[in-house]
């Protein structure tokens, strides 16, 4: 092996190193530990109820206006009729882009900044983020919509999912000695319509749900990509085989 | 060699067409010459390795970054309001968009790849000595554009990322002293990144530089076949030709190399590149950074601005000169540092002493200095893509130093070191068993 050989791999094992880096740095960042979720994208039941719990909490100020009602029902499998009646609420047409009918400039007064569109939310934050971000509001009479995040500190969104999970309150001590900021959550007993189980399972849709948002195309992109790959590797034999009969041509 | 001895068929009415046609044309146009001049009669060295496929490569990702790049024209819309949203049009609407967009974007990280490491082949192996100095200068021009059709590019699917690096690179034009106030605003056509500075990002990006681009490949490949190829060994084949004037350590570049190495090993590539196209287009937000994933907002910068990963090592060591110096602010230090790191390999062909071409003659001091020099380009690239602190910065500084020194005392180390004895031969596979058996 020559000098230039034994360097790939060593190249390659430093590009790894590399890769993982950044990973532990952020990892320790964030002071609420993140939930993890793994979406699943062929889960229709989940996302149809994302999609149900999105139209009906959400879009009255998040728009999702890259995306459009038409592709999004096509791809949860829901007919378009049953879409029209019972997800859209703007009277659009099917094939129109998911708006929001809140003016941005009133918003502004409103909220002191316009909903940001969640079209892409989920590549943007992570749906690890998400999952935790909307599990960990609390009352905190403080804050001008008397809520507060553990997650997303003095988030200027109330908790529009409160009357489903019902009311937590949040407690942060910072310890005298090692200065670390330690916080829990207490549910109040009784005053929401869901129960922890029913709550998680319904954050765990409408996060499911902008996954699929961020992305709609991943399920045919990752179908497609297996027959590409396997095209390359039958190519990859014949081409091979052939440049081996071109190889033994040459004289040494 | 000897003509088999066997009755040749006669050729059908179909191929003698053919051959009257190519006849035609060559009373018309150099074509059969200029085919076996750049292909079947352009004699390549028989002991090209590994290292010698990201010549080839880097052309098959410009081809695909061109064709990828003509289809999102016709669907991109380069307006403020447009620009974003016309990607996720493509993303969404477009048939076959997300295809066509993850392979441009991946295409973009490909190609900094694999020119990366054609330029480490021939830091190995000496490919810009005499008489290859015009075309290692040709190269590295190459290498200067891609950098800036890169940077352009980057800025056009108008995601807050794309906004605010554009927002820190072009600002370093305002550190030149005296002009660079109004300079920094000639270059944006506005007293802010806006619109105006996206349109001309768009034209630059989609007609000027391919235009430039492709045009230097055509004279760098030019140069290439008229000087001949380098090899491991740094031998110059042309030196031993047998009575054809062939040379004796040359083979026919086609369809040796085109058929025999190149196109499998490009299958092999696309076979890599497709698994990321396809299941990991983002790259963990090393291709598509997340802060992307929102609209450019002037008034919203992210939290941390990294430039993509092929720009670290060259944006750690902007950050690197921190202090002021002649009364010119650490800023335009830190521009001059980063373009010095990118104009010194330039002149590389004459800083280099030895009487060797190949590392695997060189001594020990050139070998060091050249690992050195890969080891301080990995960690740059890390603390490029890092928030800056000060234990990062010092080390920046250090490895900035290390990065120069390659170029800078190169002079010095390539004349003092001992070199060991060049074969007249290259070396293969098999001239090594023979010797070993020998």
């Amino acid at each position: 092996m020559t000098i230039e050989n034994r360097l790939l791999p060593l190249i390659a094992r430093l590009c790894g190193i590399l890769l993982l880096m950044p990973a532990v740095a952020f990892a320790s960042e964030a002071s609420w530990p993140l939930q993890s979720m793994d979406p699943d994208l062929k889960n229709l039941p989940s996302l149809q109820n994302g999609f149900k719990l999105y139209t009906n909490y959400c879009i009255g100020c998040h728009s999702l206006k890259y995306q459009r009602y038409e592709r999004t029902s096509d791809d949860l499998g829901i007919p378009h009729d049953v879409a029209l009646e019972n997800l859209v609420f703007t009277g659009q047409k099917i094939g129109e882009l998911m708006t929001s009918s809140m003016d941005p400039d009133l918003a502004k007064v409103w909220f002191g900044a316009p909903p940001p569109d969640l079209t892409m939310v989920a590549r943007l934050r992570s749906t690890d983020w998400l999952y935790t971000y909307l599990k960990t509001f609390y009352l905190d009479d403080s804050r001008p919509f008397g809520v507060n995040n553990m997650v997303f500190e003095n988030v200027g969104m109330p908790n529009v999912l409160m009357s489903l999970q019902g009311s937590q309150a949040g407690k942060c001590l910072t310890d005298p000695d090692t200065q670390k900021k330690h916080c829990e959550l207490n549910a109040t007993q009784g005053d929401g319509q869901l129960s922890d189980e029913e709550f998680d399972a319904a954050i765990y849709d409408l996060v499911n749900f902008l996954y699929y948002t961020g992305d709609p195309s991943r399920l045919e992109r990752h179908r497609t990509g297996i027959f590409v790959l396997l095209f390359l590797v039958i190519l990859y034999v014949f081409t091979y085989l052939l440049g081996r009969e071109y190889q033994k041509e040459v004289r040494h | 060699m000897e003509q088999p001895q066997m009755e040749q068929p006669q050729p059908g009415k179909l191929v003698q067409a053919w051959t009257n046609f190519i006849d035609w044309v060559d009373e018309r146009f150099p074509l059969t010459e200029t085919f076996e001049y750049h292909m079947s009669r352009y004699y390549a060295p028989k002991n090209f390795n590994f290292w010698y496929l990201f010549g080839v490569l880097s052309m098959v990702v410009l081809v695909m970054q061109l064709l990828t790049g003509v289809w999102l024209t016709m669907s991109y819309v380069p307006s403020g309001d447009g620009a974003f949203a016309s990607v996720e049009y493509i993303m969404r609407d477009v048939e076959y968009g997300w295809l066509l967009r993850y392979l441009h974007s991946t295409g973009a990280s490909a190609f900094f790849l694999v020119v990366y490491l054609h330029m480490f082949r021939a830091l190995m192996y000496g490919s810009y000595r005499k008489p290859r100095e015009l075309l290692w200068l040709i190269g590295m021009a190459i290498f200067a554009c891609l950098i800036i059709e890169g940077f352009f590019g980057y800025l056009l699917p108008w995601g807050n990322m794309s906004y605010w690096a554009g927002q820190v690179i072009v600002s370093l034009v305002g550190a030149i002293p005296w002009i660079g106030a109004d300079l920094m605003e000639w270059v944006r056509g506005d007293f802010l990144m806006s619109e105006v500075t996206l349109n001309r990002f768009f034209a630059l990006h989609v007609v000027a530089l391919p235009l430039v681009l492709v045009m230097l490949v055509f004279v760098h490949i030019v140069a290439l076949h008229h000087v001949g190829s380098n090899n491991p060994d740094g031998i110059e084949i042309k030196e031993n030709k047998d009575a054809n004037g062939i040379p004796r350590d040359g083979i026919p570049f086609h369809p040796h190399y085109t058929i025999g190495h190149d196109l499998p090993a490009i299958v092999l590539f696309l076979f890599f590149f497709c698994i990321v196209v396809f299941y990991a287009p983002e790259m963990f937000g090393y291709f598509i950074e997340k802060p992307n994933f929102e609209a450019a907002n002037a008034l919203k910068t992210p939290d941390h601005i990294a430039p993509v990963w092929y720009y670290t090592p060259f944006y750690a060591m902007l950050r690197a000169a921190t202090f002021p110096l002649f009364g010119v602010p650490a800023k335009f230090w830190g521009f001059v540092v980063m373009a010095g790191a990118i104009v010194l390999p330039f002149v590389l062909p004459w800083l280099d002493r030895s009487p060797v071409k190949s590392i695997r003659y060189k001594g020990m001091l050139s070998k060091v200095m050249l690992a050195l020099l890969v080891v301080s380009f990995f960690i740059l690239g890390y603390l490029g893509t890092i928030a800056p602190s000060k234990p990062a910065t010092a080390l920046a500084q250090f490895f900035t130093i290390i990065y120069f020194s390659y170029f800078v005392l190169m002079p010095w180390y390539t004349r003092v070191e001992k070199t060991k004895p060049v074969p007249d031969r290259v070396t293969t596979k098999h001239s090594k068993k023979t010797a070993a058996g020998a």
